[in-house]
């Protein structure tokens, strides 16, 4: 406790360190050594379907959209058994960044606001996350033609 | 090699990410983390600068959402060599057309198909 026999500005002081203290310790280096795991491991998982699929004989591009396509598959089915969310705690950004944690920022939404209904509940959700994103990429992709455009 | 790289540049990719969100203020949400990695993207790939990480590293670099942003740039660019500037405004949506229904689609049958647990 602070003690009250010093003035306010002491006290208030003493009160931040205290806050500073019983405030949990970011743990950098365990967050960044599992960021780097598991996003290495779905990239990885990623490898092996893009690969197969070329195997397959799919050209690059159609491969890598069916990889796409199925990593987006797989994790839309985890987010809705409750799994993927396990891999985001765990993993951090190595969960969010990956396509599956675009799928995942889709699902999980959605299936929270269900009992709003399939109009705004799971249909507007959906984009609650993947609405700014595509935006956002589809804005920059569109100077980034225009320029092209202009200085080629 | 190629898994090798394809774990260790994904693997990095993520972690800066996971520095966004450690380092920075506690408004660098999950949500933020995405559209930077988009956005980054379509800069880094209309420079020229992802199409040598998608060789080295392959899955690596295009299933990260930064690949998504190169996609879209891509597209775009493509677009306008094609089909001069209307490529500007088809090209991007259309390279990552599969991508995009792939988790329109999944995400909308998955969110009707389960019940949110607790």
């Amino acid at each position: 406790m602070p003690d009250n026999s010093l003035p306010v500005i002491k006290q208030k002081e003493q009160y931040a360190k205290m806050v500073k203290q019983s405030m949990p310790k970011a743990r950098v280096g365990r967050n960044i050594f599992w960021a780097f795991v598991v996003g290495g491991l779905i990239c990885l998982l990623g490898q092996f379907i893009l690969n197969f699929y070329q195997a397959l004989g799919l050209g690059a591009s159609e491969a890598g959209a069916a990889t796409s396509a199925t990593l987006v598959f797989l994790a839309a089915f985890l987010t809705g058994l409750g799994v993927y969310d396990e891999v985001s705690r765990f993993g951090g950004a190595g969960g969010i960044v990956p396509i599956t944690g675009f799928a995942n920022s889709m699902v999980a939404p959605a299936m929270e606001y269900r009992a709003e209904g399939l109009v705004f509940g799971v249909g507007a959700r959906l984009f609650a996350v993947a609405g700014p994103v595509l935006v956002w990429g589809t804005v920059t992709a569109w100077a980034a033609g225009v320029l092209y455009f202009i200085f080629r | 090699m190629q898994f090798f790289w394809a774990f260790v540049i994904g693997g990095v990719i993520c972690v800066i990410g996971q520095l966004l969100i450690d380092l920075t203020s506690y408004k660098f949400t999950p949500a933020h983390v995405l559209v930077t990695f988009v956005s980054a993207g379509v800069v880094i790939s209309a420079l020229g600068l992802y199409q040598p990480l998608v060789n080295l590293a392959g899955a690596g670099a295009t299933v990260p959402l930064t690949g998504f942003g190169h996609l879209l740039a891509q597209g775009a660019i493509n677009g306008v060599k094609q089909h001069g500037l209307l490529g500007a405004f088809s090209g991007g949506i259309s390279a990552a057309a599969a991508g995009i229904t792939a988790a329109v689609v999944f995400g909308y049958l998955a969110a009707l198909t389960f019940r949110p647990r607790g």
